[in-house]
């Protein structure tokens, strides 16, 4: 290692040192002193104390996502999240909306693949009507048949729309010939058809099955103490009770490894394109070298070699970016973009030869060191505000994370070599085998036989 | 929800990445310094000793309304161009040197304004005031550069317009609501105009109009204000003050009855946009319009998703909008996309339905209640974010004085079920609207089927 690199590792070092500094030292006020309790029900519940303002953020995940829903009834998951506010055993759809936003406050909550989320935001002085609202729509929810014919109509209605949009049928040809009948190869809305197979008694199963207390974990962010937290607990969550036959068999991932090519013509200026192929789980070790290689590829904005070469040198595309999607059990790496219709192949050659290049040859030290010095520094805009605090916890919690993961993160980061960038990019990008989709006007594409 | 319609119309026209929070309102009591360098640059430093990140905003008065007929597009493309360097930062330089320090930037444009933002560390606050005073005298702008990026922001209005047919009705709507005013072309400027416009053109803007006393600077966090305003004042102090900027001064005429435009394009399905010329903050009816497109629009149980969404079941999604912060009178406005199988008429009328309700019958006094405590509410979480109080500070100075921002919930406050009934009658008038409705055709040649082929060879 010559001078140069060693004292550049010095300067990474005090950079970290000085976000370290930056993010525990308690002058600064940053929020993030987090209690984590197991409550005798099951439930993790994780308080971090703010009080720069009189409000409260209340996040609470649920192993409830769309892995836990057969396929002939994709949309069951997020049907159910989504119907939660529409009516429960003591209030109709119209009270719990009237009664909440009267206050300014808001309450929902929302299908997901790996867990389903439900959210709570009030001013201080409504905590109480919030936790009895939250209460209400988690345990006795009733699902009524109005509300959910209204639902299943809406929500066929957004499909529909959504056609529109390109990237989203880019997005749905992609996961779906990547992930095949695995969950996460379909909508987390399911379609007109599998939403048509749901009755109302699947909708109460489903909820009585997870919506259990040992299956959540619930973090409260805001203008409040430990004690008010767990006494708000007593009052409306001590009646909500564990469950033990659950379900927890989860469906098994097998990503398609061909070479495949997917075009939807429809009568559009631009060429939407999406390439890639299968990534890697949270849990892979490789995730932070993976961080670091994808952001100097084309994760990191302008600071990217995507972006640089197919934007700023060739003027082919507004934005373009490469992402690892990460989930449970599995994820993607893809690339997306847009460019008109005639310069898709051209775009889609100067991608697959930046995946070629940092495939085959180092990174240079000063990229390296750039996406490091981002990757560490830019962590506190994560948790920026109580809302963020309160989803990060969360998905701390479901993704097995680690209470000190604030303090881990940097050090995993700074820890990625230059032959890990290398290694990773050899082993997770492939330029052999993967998925191209383009939603384009099909005639003036002109797609090259060898990308068919 | 909510706030998805809320914003509607500013996203539709800023073309960074950011969106603002029109409807929200400053100041939880943080100290706010304020001082006009000698050469007119008005700074204002927040401090906020709860807040975690450090921002720096610097606006200026060069939003597209400033343009000239041809050359349309000129201020969004020039906000672009700002980002290939000067002599001392090479291209692209300033959001890689801001990267490095664990921070972000961008920079959004208006009809009224353009900002340029960073986000990062207090500590590190010293290279937003080194790299934007430099690039405030400084900037380059290579031709080769201007052609490339003029490739971009096509690229950008294709995505952004031309491939989405309900932003195509929006851009319609408002350069059929307007005959004379500057509002009246888009943001991203027409694409023939795009490719007309040359360097010298932005050059000549550039050198007018990015000058001190055209500008302020929003700077704020946990920040140690006398020492970041005497880094401010070296670096930017020295910028000589540029040529006097003459207020823009045009009217539109008034509108002497309903226009109609329509949009026949590929898509799923028929979308309706409504709007109606209202005046902006200076005048008092402002409040009662804001609080009248919550009671129309403020969520689920508010009369618009209630009639149309929930008990009629004719829209997928409708709702009402109003922005009082646009610099000059600007619009309140209504739409909705029709459910498969309903009518975009029907959906039309319901939405004229509860606008006649209003004038027939003042709301109750719950509504209204409940309307001021969701507006009162969302100014107290937006403060959560020290980006979106400098934002609201800017967005009002930008108006012609921050401290309306501090009058503003007052204002709200004073408003009551009579005002909205009148407002109503005063300004949601037929032959004032002007109206865009999408007709979706569909593609008979193509088909949205995928046609999936399949070929083993590598690369």
């Amino acid at each position: 290692m010559n001078i140069k690199n060693i004292l550049l590792k010095k300067i990474i070092f005090a950079t970290v040192i000085i976000n370290l500094f930056f993010i525990l030292s308690p002058h600064q006020t940053f929020p993030l002193d987090v209690k984590r309790k197991v409550l005798d029900n099951g439930l993790i519940l994780l308080i971090s104390e703010r009080h720069n303002l009189p409000v409260v953020k209340v996040s609470l995940g649920i192993n409830a996502g769309n892995l836990m829903e057969p396929a002939e009834k994709a949309g069951l998951s997020s049907l159910v999240a989504s119907l939660l506010t529409d009516g429960t055993a003591s209030r109709t759809a119209e009270q719990i909306s009237e009664s909440i936003e009267f206050v300014g406050g808001s309450i929902g909550a929302s299908g997901g693949g790996d867990y389903n989320s439900a959210s709570l935001s009030v001013l201080k002085k409504d905590i109480a009507l919030g936790f009895e609202l939250l209460s209400d729509i988690i345990l006795h929810p009733v699902f009524p048949e109005d509300e959910f014919e209204k639902k299943k109509q809406r929500v066929k209605g957004s499909l529909k729309a959504r056609e529109e949009d390109p990237d989203f049928l880019a997005s749905r040809e992609f996961t779906k010939t990547l992930f095949g009948d695995h969950p996460y190869g379909r909508l987390i809305s399911g379609t007109a058809e599998t939403i048509d197979n749901i009755k109302r008694e699947d909708l109460i199963e489903f909820h009585s099955t997870y919506y259990v207390p040992e299956n959540s974990v619930m973090s409260v962010v805001g203008d409040i103490e430990p004690e008010e937290v767990e006494k708000l607990f007593d009052t409306y969550f001590s009646k909500w009770d564990t469950k033990t036959s659950m379900n927890t068999s989860l469906p098994q991932l097998e990503a398609n490894r061909k070479k495949q090519t997917i075009k939807i013509d429809k009568d559009l200026t631009q060429a939407t394109v999406r390439l890639g192929h299968v990534g890697v789980s949270r849990d892979n070790p490789d995730y932070y070298a993976i961080s670091v290689m994808n952001y100097i590829l084309g994760g990191g904005g302008f600071a990217s070699r995507l972006m640089q070469n197919v934007r700023e040198e060739k003027g082919l595309v507004y934005d373009i970016s490469s992402y690892f999607n990460a989930d449970r059990q599995g994820g993607s790496f893809q690339v997306t973009f847009q460019t008109k219709n005639e310069s898709a192949n051209v775009a889609i050659e100067e991608v697959l030869e930046e995946i070629k290049k940092i495939r085959n040859n180092p990174v240079t030290d000063r990229e390296l060191a750039d996406a490091k010095a981002f990757l560490t520094g830019s962590f506190p805009m994560r948790i920026e505000t109580s809302s963020r605090i309160a989803n990060f916890l969360v998905a701390v919690e479901f993704y097995d994370l680690g209470v000190g993961y604030i303090d881990d993160y940097p050090v995993f980061i700074n820890n990625v070599l230059k032959e890990d960038v290398l290694r990773v990019a050899k082993k997770y990008l492939d330029l052999g085998q993967f998925i191209l989709v383009v939603v384009a006007n099909q005639d003036k594409a002109g797609l090259k036989d060898r990308f068919e | 929800m909510k706030k998805t319609i809320l914003f509607l119309l500013i996203i539709y026209t800023l073309t960074g990445i950011s969106v603002i929070r029109v409807e929200a309102y400053a100041s939880k009591g943080n100290a706010l310094h304020e001082e006009t360098l000698s050469n007119g640059l008005k700074v204002f430093a927040l401090k906020d000793p709860a807040a975690t990140l450090a921002v720096f905003q610097i606006w200026y008065n060069a939003g597209s309304i400033h343009e000239q007929i041809g050359k349309t597009g000129l201020s969004h493309l020039l906000e672009h161009m700002m980002f290939k360097g000067t002599p001392q930062y090479g291209p692209k330089e300033f959001s890689r040197i801001i990267k490095r320090a664990g921070g972000i930037d961008n920079a959004g444009t208006s009809k009224d304004y353009v900002y340029y933002f960073q986000k990062l560390a207090p500590d590190r606050l010293h290279l937003s005031i080194e790299l934007e005073s430099d690039r405030m005298r400084n900037l380059i702008l290579r031709p080769d550069d201007t052609i490339s990026e003029r490739d971009v922001v096509m690229e950008e209005r294709r995505m952004r317009y031309e491939d989405d047919p309900q932003r195509l009705v929006y851009e319609e709507v408002i350069a059929a609501a307007f005959k004379n005013h500057p509002y009246r072309w888009p943001v991203i400027g027409w694409m023939s105009d795009l490719k007309a416009i040359t360097r010298d053109d932005l050059l000549k803007y550039y050198k007018s109009r990015y000058v001190p006393n055209n500008a302020f600077i929003v700077v704020g966090g946990n920040i140690d204000v006398e020492s970041v305003m005497e880094k401010i004042r070296n670096s930017f102090g020295a910028i000589p003050i540029g040529p006097e900027i003459k207020k823009l001064d045009i009217e539109e005429p008034e509108q002497l009855g309903e226009r109609r435009v329509f949009v026949k394009k590929e898509a799923e399905l028929p979308y309706v946009l409504s709007v109606y010329k209202t005046p902006n903050i200076f005048n008092e009816d402002s409040y009662a319009l804001d609080v009248l497109s919550m009671v129309l629009s403020g969520g689920k149980s508010a009369r618009i998703y209630k009639s149309l969404i929930d008990e009629q079941h004719i829209a997928l999604s409708a709702g009402a909008g109003y922005s009082s912060t646009y610099r000059y009178p600007f619009v309140f406005y209504f739409y909705g996309t029709a459910l498969p199988g309903k009518k975009i008429e029907d959906v039309e009328n319901a939405l004229y339905a509860e606008i006649d309700r209003i004038k027939k019958e003042p709301p109750s006094e719950r509504e209204v209640l409940k309307a001021k405590n969701q507006i009162e509410a969302d100014f107290i979480m937006s403060q959560d974010s020290i980006y979106y109080q400098a934002m609201l500070i800017a967005e009002f100075e930008m108006i012609g004085d921050w401290r309306l921002k501090d009058r503003y919930l007052d204002g709200i406050r004073a408003v009551t079920p009579e005002d909205l009934q009148r407002v109503a009658k005063k300004y949601l008038i037929k032959d004032k609207r002007t109206v865009g409705t999408l007709i979706p055709l569909k593609n008979t040649d193509s088909k949205a089927v995928p046609r999936v082929t399949e070929s083993i060879a590598g690369h």
